[in-house]
């Protein structure tokens, strides 16, 4: 029943790399993998995304321009933090899950003690009305960031396939119950997402109708069966 | 008004960040509004500054934002609070993660998949609203902070919406402000 498989499937093979990546390069070690992420860590101050692609694409090439925002995406779209999510698969991609370990371990351990031992002396020095002022200062900054954020990602939303109307409903439905009501997160989250997916999927099957009938124009995909009118 | 953590509270603790780990689709931030609701609201274990410097530590510090939860850890309990609060934010996602990603990269282009995507994403553009919003409170809500600290946010936002200055010259520039008393 289990014929010997073909010498090439073999689960701990290097990843396949599409067409197109010959100057790519590929982490030599766990330890390269793990100095390269606290490294990258460490220079992002207010956000490692941009640091992230600028190591990983441009300087060390181990993910070419298009895989970084294929990663990214999936990492967005997962729950977790999006840089630890993306520093989670590429880990994986090479060395497996002890990869994954190390990439992660890379971009949190360093970052977390430095955080701590701030915490800690904010602790016997927020006495000094000048530190609490700058605290203040800086919590002031970080929620103009938040915002600036949100209203920067509000704009992707113009693409979204649920159309305008339905991503403003679930908006704001979104906001009167977390922010209004103070309702609990893992309520609100799980019931509006469902909707929200359902949605969405109508959309999807309401739009590849309406292209089965006037499909003259044709969408990016080549068709196999019929060659081009 | 802040009550005393307990040993005992631990496991509750802990449990809460493991389900909130699920939860944070669009970041660790994106669940800052429940954090809050948590630990300051219904546990009273912080108030409303301290959570507030909790991020902003964070924001001060290189890292990726994630680590503003193991500062409240540390907040409420200690290093044990900290620790437990980052793996409970960690493990479940992590494990989410690898599993989805090895599985979902072959069936991107699925409607089901496509579906999520674009479902979740006008929910989790509003919770970032929402975690900034938290985030306002202690400045909206206090009549001395009120002036100089909606003058800063506004500043910021301008700046962040119209120039490609690096954040951490604005984090620079509110501890300054802050430090001289403006704020």
């Amino acid at each position: 029943m289990n014929k010997p498989s073909p010498p090439a499937s073999n689960q701990d093979s290097p990843p396949v790399r599409p067409a197109g990546a010959s100057d790519s390069a590929a982490p030599g070690s766990l330890l390269e993998l793990f100095t390269t992420f606290t490294w990258l860590a460490l220079q992002g101050f207010g956000g490692v995304l941009a640091i992230a692609q600028r190591e990983l694409v441009e300087r060390k090439r181990w993910l070419s321009k298009a895989e970084f925002v294929e990663l990214y995406s999936l990492a967005q779209m997962l729950p977790g933090a999006n840089v630890v999510n993306l520093s989670l698969m590429l880990g994986d991609r090479y060395f497996g899950w002890r990869g994954a370990f190390a990439a992660v371990s890379g971009m949190l351990i360093a970052p977390t003690v430095i955080v701590l031992v701030l915490a800690a002396s904010y602790n016997q020095l927020s006495t000094y009305p000048a530190v609490a002022g700058a605290l203040r200062g800086m919590g002031a900054v970080a929620a103009g960031l938040m915002l600036a954020m949100a209203l920067k990602l509000l704009t992707t939303l113009g693409g979204n396939l649920m159309g305008r109307w339905w991503c403003m409903a679930y908006a704001l439905a979104t906001l009167v119950l977390i922010v209004g009501l103070r309702l609990p997160l893992a309520w609100v989250v799980p019931s509006l997402g469902v909707l929200a997916w359902l949605t969405a999927r109508a959309c999807i099957v309401r739009a590849d109708r309406s292209g089965r009938h006037g499909r003259q124009e044709g969408h990016d995909k080549p068709n196999p069966d019929r060659p081009a009118a | 008004m802040n009550s005393a953590f307990v040993l005992a509270d631990l496991p509750a603790f802990f449990l809460h960040f493991l389900v909130l780990s699920l939860l944070s689709i669009g970041g660790a931030m994106a669940t800052a509004p429940e954090m809050h609701r948590y630990l300051v609201g219904e546990r009273g274990w912080l108030g409303d500054g301290e959570f507030t410097t909790a991020v902003a530590l964070a924001q001060a510090a290189p890292g990726p934002n994630l680590i503003f939860v193991p500062v409240l850890g540390f907040q409420v309990a200690g290093l044990v609070g900290a620790a437990a609060a980052l793996l409970g934010i960690l493990l479940p996602s992590t494990v989410l993660t690898l599993a989805v990603s090895r599985w979902g990269m072959k069936r991107r282009d699925t409607p089901g998949v496509r579906a999520f995507t674009a479902g979740l994403a006008p929910i989790t553009v509003s919770l970032m609203f929402g975690a900034g919003w938290v985030l306002s409170l202690p400045f909206v809500a206090t009549p001395d902070h009120r002036l100089g600290g909606i003058s800063l946010i506004v500043l910021t936002m301008i700046v962040m919406l119209t120039t490609r200055f690096s954040p951490i010259w604005l984090i620079l520039v509110g501890g300054i402000v802050g430090a001289m008393g403006w704020v």
